[in-house]
C-alpha cells in the first residue's frame, strides 16, 4: 500500500498541471454512478425514514410520529429476531473466523501439497447462490431421509432433528453459513499472511519462539487489521441475514431462526405494513452503525 | 515428511467434506423425488435428469426462467461494469472538487443495509409501473460501491506517464480511456465482470420483490417458488439448482485466478 501511495503521489502532480482545461471531464465520468446512486440508494433511504413515521392501514397512510418505533420496542417478535441474529453473531461468526484463520495458516504452510486445488475447493461454496445452497442444505439435512442423517446412522448415531427442533435448526443455519463463507474469509487472511514480512518470523525463530508463540505473537498481530475487516463485514452480513433462513427454515420452528431481515420482509411484503417494515429497517441500520463503530473502536485503536 | 503427509491429508479430507454438497447436488439432480429421499439415499448418478428438466419446463417454464436470468445478468454485468469503471477512472486519475465527498458517499453504500431501501424501491417501481420488468432489476444496483472501489484501486496503480503520454499525443478522453487505461487492467476487469455476473445471477431478495409474475422470474425465484408448492418435487428442484450452480462453478474454475485476485484487491486495503 505504501508503495502504491508513493507512486500515486507524483502522478497526481503531473495530472493537475496537465489538465487545466478539463474541469468538467471528471464530473462527467462520475455522473452515471452518482446519479444512479442518488436515485436508487440515497432517495430511498430518506424516503424509508419518512415512511417509518406513518401507520399503514390497508391503503390508508396516517402520520403517526414515533408510533412505529414505540411498537417496535414493545414487540416481542422483534426482540426474538434480534436475539436470534445476536446468537449467530456471537457464536457462528467468531467460530467461523477462527476456523478461517487456522485454515489460512495451514494453506500458507510450506509443507502443504496440492495447495491450489485445496484453496479452490474451500473457495468454491462462495459462488453458490444463497437460494441454491439453502435448498441443498434443506434436502441434505432432511430429518427422515437426508444424506447427513443416513451417514450418521451408519455410525450408529440416531437421527438428528435438523430444521424441526429449535436448537438444531439454529445449528443447521450456522453450519450452512459456515460452509458458505469460511473459505472466502480464509483466502482474505491468506493473502495478508503472504504479505507479512518474513524476517519477523525469522527473528522470532532466532529468539527461540516455538510454533504456538510465533502464531500468537507474530501471526495474530499481523492479521489484526484483516480480522477487523472480516469481522465488520461478517457483522453487516449477519445482521442483514435473509436468504438462508427464508429458504432453509422460513424462520421456524417456533421462530427460532427468525432474523431481523426476515421479520422486516414479512412485515413489508407479507403483511404489507410498509411503515412498520421501514421502522425495522431503520432500527437495523442504527444497530449496524453502532456495532461497526464499537468494533472499530475496540479493535481498530490497536492497529 | 510425516508432518507434510498429515497436514496435506487433513486438508484434503476437509476439502472433500466441503465438496460433498456439490457432488450430491449433481447426483440428486439425476434422480426422481422418491429416489432422492429413498433409503439409502442415492450416491451415484441416476437416469432421471431429463425427466426432471422436462418437469421443470412444464411446471415453471424453466427455459424462459433461465433466459431471463441470462439476459438480466448479462445486461447488468455490461452496464454496471461501465458505470463502475467510469467512476473508478475519475476517482483514480483526476483531481476535482468534491472528489473525497462523492467517493465517501458512494462507499457509504457498503455499510448501509440493503433492506432499508426495499420498501421505497418497491413503491418507486410500482409508481413507474416497472414491476416485472428487466430495468427494475438492473437499474437500482448499477452503481455498486464494491465495483467502483475495485476499479479505483486497480486504476490508481497505473503509471501516470502512460496517461500523460497519451494526452501529449493528442488522444481524446474517450480514446484514452478505451485504448490506454482499460487494456492494462484487463485482469481486474475480468474479476469485476465475474463478480457482477455472479452477484446478479444469485440475487434473491430484490428480484423476489420486484418480479411478481412467473414469466418474469429468475432461476433463484423459480426454484424457491417450487419449494412452496403443495407437492414439492425435490428431484426437479435440485435439477434446477444444479443448472443454476454448475455453469457458475465451471466459469469460476476457468477464471478463478482473476476472480480471487480481484476480490482480494478489494478486500485487503488499509
Amino acid at each position: 500500500m505504501t508503495a502504491l501511495a508513493s507512486r500515486a503521489a507524483p502522478a497526481k502532480a503531473t495530472r493537475v498541471r496537465r489538465l487545466p482545461a478539463m474541469k468538467v471531464a471528471p464530473y462527467l465520468w462520475v455522473l452515471p454512478a452518482v446519479a444512479l446512486f442518488a436515485i436508487f440508494k440515497i432517495y430511498p433511504i430518506v424516503w424509508s425514514f419518512w415512511l417509518s413515521l406513518f401507520r399503514t392501514d390497508g391503503a390508508l397512510q396516517t402520520f403517526a410520529g414515533a408510533a412505529n418505533y414505540q411498537r417496535l420496542v414493545a414487540d416481542p417478535l422483534f426482540w426474538t429476531a434480534l436475539r436470534n441474529t445476536g446468537v449467530i453473531l456471537v457464536v457462528q461468526v467468531p467460530l467461523m473466523l477462527a476456523v478461517a484463520v487456522a485454515l489460512a495458516v495451514a494453506l500458507n504452510s510450506p509443507l502443504l501439497r496440492f495447495r491450489g486445488f485445496i484453496r479452490l475447493g474451500f473457495f468454491l461454496p462462495m459462488i453458490t447462490g444463497l437460494v441454491a445452497y439453502g435448498l441443498l442444505f434443506a434436502v441434505l439435512l432432511n430429518p427422515q431421509s437426508g444424506l447427513v442423517n443416513w451417514v450418521l446412522g451408519l455410525a450408529g448415531i440416531p437421527p438428528v432433528p435438523w430444521l424441526t427442533d429449535t436448537l438444531w435448526a439454529r445449528i443447521a443455519l450456522g453450519l450452512a453459513l459456515t460452509w458458505h463463507y469460511t473459505g472466502y474469509n480464509a483466502v482474505i487472511f491468506l493473502s495478508r499472511l503472504q504479505a507479512l514480512p518474513k524476517d519477523l518470523y525469522d527473528a522470532a525463530a532466532v529468539d527461540g519462539a516455538g510454533g504456538w508463540h510465533r502464531f500468537r505473537h507474530v501471526t495474530v498481530p499481523g492479521l489484526r487489521p484483516v480480522i477487523l475487516l472480516t469481522l465488520v463485514m461478517s457483522t453487516i452480513g449477519t445482521l442483514q441475514l435473509f436468504d438462508e433462513p427464508y429458504v432453509l427454515t422460513n424462520g421456524g420452528p417456533d421462530n427460532s431462526t427468525l432474523t431481523v431481515g426476515l421479520y422486516l420482509y414479512n412485515n413489508g411484503f407479507r403483511y404489507l405494513d410498509f411503515g412498520y417494515a421501514s421502522a425495522i429497517a431503520y432500527a437495523l441500520a442504527v444497530i449496524i452503525g453502532i456495532l461497526g463503530i464499537v468494533q472499530f473502536r475496540v479493535l481498530g485503536e490497536r492497529t | 515428511m510425516s508432518r507434510q503427509i498429515m497436514l496435506t491429508s487433513t486438508l484434503l479430507l476437509a476439502v472433500a467434506v466441503v465438496l460433498v454438497p456439490f457432488y450430491w447436488l449433481v447426483v440428486a439432480a439425476t434422480h426422481s423425488s422418491a429416489e432422492v429421499f429413498g433409503s439409502p439415499p442415492p450416491l451415484l448418478p441416476g437416469g432421471h435428469l431429463l425427466d426432471n428438466l422436462a418437469g421443470l419446463e412444464a411446471g415453471v417454464g424453466f427455459s424462459r426462467v433461465v433466459g431471463n436470468s441470462l439476459l438480466i445478468a448479462t445486461l447488468y454485468t455490461l452496464l454496471a461494469g461501465l458505470v463502475c469503471t467510469m467512476a473508478g477512472y475519475a476517482f483514480a486519475t483526476y483531481h476535482f472538487r468534491g472528489k473525497e465527498f462523492l467517493f465517501g458517499l458512494l462507499m457509504l453504500g457498503l455499510v448501509i443495509p440493503s433492506q432499508v431501501t426495499l420498501v421505497p424501491l418497491f413503491k418507486m417501481m410500482l409508481a413507474l409501473d416497472w414491476l416485472n420488468t428487466y430495468q427494475a432489476i438492473v437499474l437500482p444496483n448499477l452503481a455498486l460501491p464494491f465495483g467502483i472501489f475495485l476499479m479505483r484501486q486497480s486504476m490508481s496503480a497505473l503509471p501516470a506517464e502512460l496517461l500523460s503520454a497519451g494526452r501529449v499525443d493528442g488522444c481524446g478522453e474517450l480514446r484514452l480511456f478505451a485504448r490506454v487505461v482499460l487494456p492494462p487492467i484487463r485482469p481486474a476487469l475480468a474479476a469485476l465482470g465475474i463478480y457482477l455476473f455472479l452477484y446478479q445471477w444469485n440475487d434473491f431478495v430484490w428480484p423476489l420483490i420486484a418480479l411478481r409474475t412467473r414469466d418474469a422470474y429468475t432461476i433463484p425465484l423459480a426454484i424457491a417458488a417450487l419449494q412452496g408448492a403443495t407437492e414439492t418435487d425435490y428431484g426437479q428442484i435440485l435439477a434446477g439448482t444444479a443448472v443454476a450452480a454448475l455453469p457458475m462453478a465451471v466459469l469460476f474454475l476457468l477464471l478463478q485466478r482473476h476472480f480471487v485476485s480481484g476480490l482480494l484487491a478489494g478486500a485487503v486495503k488499509e
